[in-house]
């Protein structure tokens, strides 16, 4: 606390007292972490111009118009009080949920699973709102929770609920991927509240005891990218293709990459997917370990900035804010390049900011936004029910 | 209270990010360590590994070698041949493009479901083949209506192409898709439309024809499709091989034969080379390389005629009266007769109760040898053959080539047959007949001999007895072939005796009462020798012959005898054999001699004997 103190800048001091005009909230923002943003983003768009044999179309242009309207989205969302969110973060947790059900019933097929949901104007995926949701909901729940109720078991009851159930309707539709990073951001939110570790470890004998029962409920090219995971050669022209291709694509560029466009895994399409979860082989194959590891620097630099709002923020919900969503970019990035690398099973997570994609950009954008909403709102206190004073 | 609560709670939150933090920090780190382990350690690995995705080797096939007559004219050659193919990716609607083409060119249905068949098959970049050989008019309708025809594309390859067709069939031999059982691992016989030598000179040196196979290195994409070029590895182009043959004199030879069915061979008697072997009739070898329908082949394999036997070979004929030297040689080097051992013909002879005729009725009188052999008398050889045997016969006969195969480098080869007394007994079981003994000195019975055997016997009788044997190569890459001897060995036959077989011979054709004589040759001073026969293809019975021999003419073709004839000149210093066999050409005098009369003038006059040459060899004989 002491330490925290000891930042308070007098325009800070300013901010805790009164209401704050929108132009000082703006000089407020964290440019720096938007220009490492913009740094990743622009490298990404490289990635997609190379990966259209060096065309803005189809890629790398539109992905330009999103990430300039993810940038704008981002800067809203930083504006706006953060006791606003607080206050709307149950709504939006029960419309994410809402949607997620209606999927279930009524949803668009795409990619062979049901994610989409066709609302005429635009197609939005409820399990991309529901990890924003997820985390603002987790967080006000546990920043109206006094610490001896958190030790309490049959207090963490709802908060368990509201981690399970979206993730039993992600895995169902059928998406493992994102359901497990669903559990492991909720199991997060979990840790950083102070739930005790023997829980922790309570719950994860259960759930390896409980791996062969939930192996019957997976489907058959679940199964297979497990088991591809752990024999590749299983099968090399069918499951286990990509993640071979993508290591030799890796491996082939060797320290200093093959050259900018120059990838032949890649160009001759021997990559798949090579827009989307596989970009960061592409990268790699071009580029090399060097450009892999700055990219993955930047990332590390971006995680880095989380902790430090996290642990710059005075209220208990910017804190769990700042570090769920900076968990989730982190468990993005980790997954898809780990699974690119042979490392974890092909579950069809793309990489946060580079992969071709718009609503996992603007979702992740907005997840930005709240982060910089956490630093801008840092010295807000925050009564345990969201009041504006305590 | 609220605050303690707030501060541990912030205490605990600072904590548990510090090991948040170092939990992600190990798991970044995991990612650079398998990044070092791929892209440092295992990189070159992969490299390879990206190579053999990105590079598909494609074969290129070597340019066939081609053939060469003596003089350097191009008997087998490749001719670029012009493709139509469709591409179906370049094709909105294959059908409609096809029914375009077929305004061009004959499609017909057959040809539209293959094409459709295999565009099915194939990715859709990979090109169908609509048709082969265009014709420049065809491909300048293609060009010229290209718009219309989405997909069309033309492609330029090399294709054998024999420009004498029918004229050395035999020879030649042709090329043909390679089948299961040519087979060999070489990749070359894989690559689709590639030819291989399936007869004739184009099997024998094939593998020298055929050259070394070039490879390609493309890049291609994940779906196969060739990008560009990585690298390129020429192949050798095949061998050329020269023929000794003479394509003028072959063409002369094959037209002089006409639709005859029949064998010409002419060799240099000192060398073996053989000038001209024809075969009538004969085919395009081009049809074999294009593929022949079934009506084609039908047509072919049952024709009378057999136009796909190489006849100086395969062909096995009984000599008749060609066969006459080879007993008076037997009969000279035996020392039982003399060459002025006289016979009188009544027109007949008698062996105990069985009746020889002599093919003139009314007898020859007093003969002796040379008389006998320019009359053909057949009495005189069933007399000198009695008193000989069978054995002595055989015997000369193996030795001047005749009944067993001669070597030539030519596929299909067969033996003929020379009988004795020991081959009857071991083949027939049976004992050997005194008359077979009279039929076999006229070369009639079991004898059977082919034309070329008959070529190089008299070869070997007009070189002063030395064991030419022929052959067809004079130089394959620019090198002699194994099978082209210089030196031939003597066959220690007295050189006496040849001069009364070469004086009979010259006889046939140059004396009055020869059986030749109208087939008489005289070029710048140059004269031919020869020998007649007309060998009878069925037995004539008694019957038949009391009732009046019908004439060639009323017998149907298959029923008329063979003619032959064998023939060296120049007379005074030998240099050229041939032999002539018409089947069922009626008489040896009548059909064969002229024949070969005219065959051995062109002989003569293309390729002028140079005195000294063929006559020294014979001088050293002498000395």
């Amino acid at each position: 606390m002491s330490v925290l103190r000891q930042h308070h800048t007098p325009t800070a001091l300013d901010l805790r007292h009164r209401r704050v005009s929108i132009r000082e909230k703006l000089w407020q923002v964290s440019w720096s972490l938007v220009l490492l943003i913009c740094a990743v983003g622009g490298i990404g768009i490289l990635m997609l111009y190379s990966a259209a044999n060096g065309d803005m179309e189809p890629w790398a242009g539109r992905q330009m118009t999103r990430f300039a309207m993810g940038i704008g989205l981002m800067i809203a969302v930083a504006v706006i009080d953060i006791r606003l969110w607080m206050r709307w973060a149950y709504v939006i947790y029960m419309v994410a949920l809402a949607l997620l059900i209606a999927v279930e019933i009524k949803g668009t097929i795409g990619m062979g699973a049901q994610r989409w949901i066709d609302l005429h104007y635009f197609f939005i995926q409820p399990s991309e709102v529901m990890k924003i949701g997820l985390v603002l909901a987790l967080a006000r729940f546990f920043h109206g929770a006094a610490l001896e109720e958190v030790t309490q078991p049959s207090f963490l009851i709802p908060p368990v609920l509201m981690v399970l159930a979206p993730a039993a309707l992600v895995i169902k539709q059928p998406d493992l991927g994102t359901a497990l990073i669903l559990l492991m951001v909720g199991t997060v939110i979990f840790f950083m509240a102070g739930v005790k570790l023997w829980k922790f470890i309570v719950v994860g004998v259960l759930g390896i005891a409980a791996i062969p029962i939930g192996w019957q409920f997976l489907h058959d090219y679940q199964k297979n990218r497990v088991l591809t995971f752990i024999d590749p050669e299983r099968d090399p022209l069918g499951a286990g293709y990509h993640i071979l291709q993508s290591k030799i694509a890796m491996g082939s560029g060797g320290v200093f990459g093959r050259g900018y466009m120059q990838g032949s895994q890649s160009h001759l399409n021997f990559l798949p997917e090579k827009q989307t979860d596989f970009i960061f082989t592409m990268l790699t194959e071009e580029l090399g370990m060097v450009g892999g590891v700055a990219v993955l620097g930047l990332y590390a630099l971006i995680i880095a900035y989380g902790f430090f709002i996290a642990n710059r923020s005075r209220n208990h919900f910017g804190r769990l804010v700042a570090l769920g969503v900076n968990t989730t970019f982190f468990l993005y990035v980790f997954v898809n390049a780990a699974m690119v690398m042979g490392l974890l099973p092909v579950v069809g997570i793309p990489l946060p900011l580079i992969s071709y994609g718009g609503t996992a950009l603007l979702t992740l954008m907005m997840g930005f936004g709240l982060l910089m909403s956490v630093h801008v709102h840092r010295d807000q206190q925050i009564g345990r029910r969201g009041s504006y004073d305590d | 209270m609220q605050t303690t609560a707030t501060g541990d709670r912030s205490k605990i939150f600072t904590r548990r990010a510090a090991f948040l933090g170092g939990a992600k920090l190990f798991l970044g780190l995991t990612l650079a360590a398998r990044m070092y382990y791929l892209q440092v350690i295992q990189a070159d690995r992969y490299r390879m590994l990206a190579d053999e995705n990105r590079i598909s080797i494609r074969l290129l096939p070597p340019p066939r070698g081609p053939i060469f007559d003596r003089y350097g004219t191009p008997l087998a050659v490749n001719e670029q041949n012009f493709r139509a193919l469709v591409v179906a990716e370049l094709s909105p609607d294959m059908n409609l493009t096809l029914d375009a083409l077929s305004q061009i060119m004959p499609v017909s249905d057959h040809d539209r479901s293959r094409i459709l068949r295999e565009v099915k098959r194939h990715r859709k970049f990979v090109p169908v083949a609509v048709r082969e050989n265009l014709t420049w008019d065809e491909m300048a309708q293609i060009q010229v209506n290209a718009p219309d025809l989405p997909g069309v594309v033309i492609d330029e390859g090399l294709t054998r192409y024999y420009p004498y067709r029918n004229h050395g069939a035999h020879l030649l031999g042709y090329v043909s898709s390679v089948s299961e059982e040519d087979l060999t691992g070489d990749p070359l016989l894989e690559l689709p439309g590639f030819r291989i030598g399936k007869a004739g000179i184009e099997r024998v040196y094939d593998m020298d024809l055929r050259g070394k196979g070039g490879a390609s290195k493309l890049v291609v994409d994940a779906l196969g499709r060739v990008q560009e070029e990585h690298e390129r590895e020429e192949g050798l182009p095949g061998a050329s091989v020269t023929l000794s043959i003479d394509m003028r004199l072959q063409k002369m030879a094959a037209e002089r034969l006409g639709e005859e069915s029949g064998s010409v061979v002419v060799l240099d008697i000192h060398t073996g080379e053989v000038l001209a072997m024809v075969s009538s009739p004969a085919y395009d070898p081009n049809a074999f390389n294009r593929g022949l329908n079934s009506a084609e082949w039908n047509d072919l394999a049952t024709n009378l005629r057999a136009p796909l036997i190489n006849k100086p070979l395969a062909g096995q004929y009984a000599p008749g009266s060609t066969f006459k030297p080879a007993t008076a040689l037997a009969a000279l080097e035996s020392g039982i007769v003399r060459p002025d051992f006289s016979v009188f013909c009544p027109g007949y002879y008698e062996l105990g109760n069985n009746r020889f005729h002599c093919w003139k009725e009314e007898g020859h009188g007093h003969v002796d040898m040379v008389r006998g052999l320019q009359q053909s008398c057949d009495v005189y050889f069933y007399e000198i053959s009695r008193r000989i045997g069978i054995d002595r016969i055989a015997e000369m006969a193996k030795r001047l080539g005749i009944g067993q195969e001669v070597g030539i480098d030519l596929p299909g080869e067969r033996p003929g047959l020379m009988p004795s007394k020991k081959w009857k007994k071991d083949v027939l079981k049976q004992s050997w007949q005194q008359g077979e003994t009279l039929i076999a000195g006229i070369g009639q019975g079991y004898v059977l001999s082919t034309p070329l055997q008959l070529a190089v016997m008299t070869a070997r009788i007009a070189n002063g007895g030395f064991a030419v044997t022929p052959h067809l190569t004079r130089e394959v890459g620019g090198a002699p072939p194994k099978v082209a001897k210089t030196d031939f060995p003597s066959l220690g036959i007295s050189r006496t005796s040849l001069d009364i077989i070469h004086r009979g011979m010259n006889a046939v054709v140059n004396e009055p009462g020869g059986t030749a004589l109208r087939s008489q040759l005289l070029y710048n001073g140059m004269t031919m020798a020869g020998k007649t026969g007309t060998a009878q293809v069925r037995r004539i019975t008694k019957a038949e012959r009391d009732a009046g021999l019908p004439k060639t003419e009323e017998r149907p073709w298959e029923e008329r005898d063979n003619a032959l004839f064998i023939a060296f000149a120049p007379v005074s210093a030998p240099r050229y054999a041939i032999s002539v066999v018409v089947e069922h050409g009626g008489s040896g005098s009548g059909v064969a001699a002229p024949v070969a009369r005219d065959i051995m003038r062109e002989v003569l006059r293309l390729a002028p004997p140079v005195s000294s040459a063929g006559a020294g060899h014979v001088k050293g004989r002498d000395g």
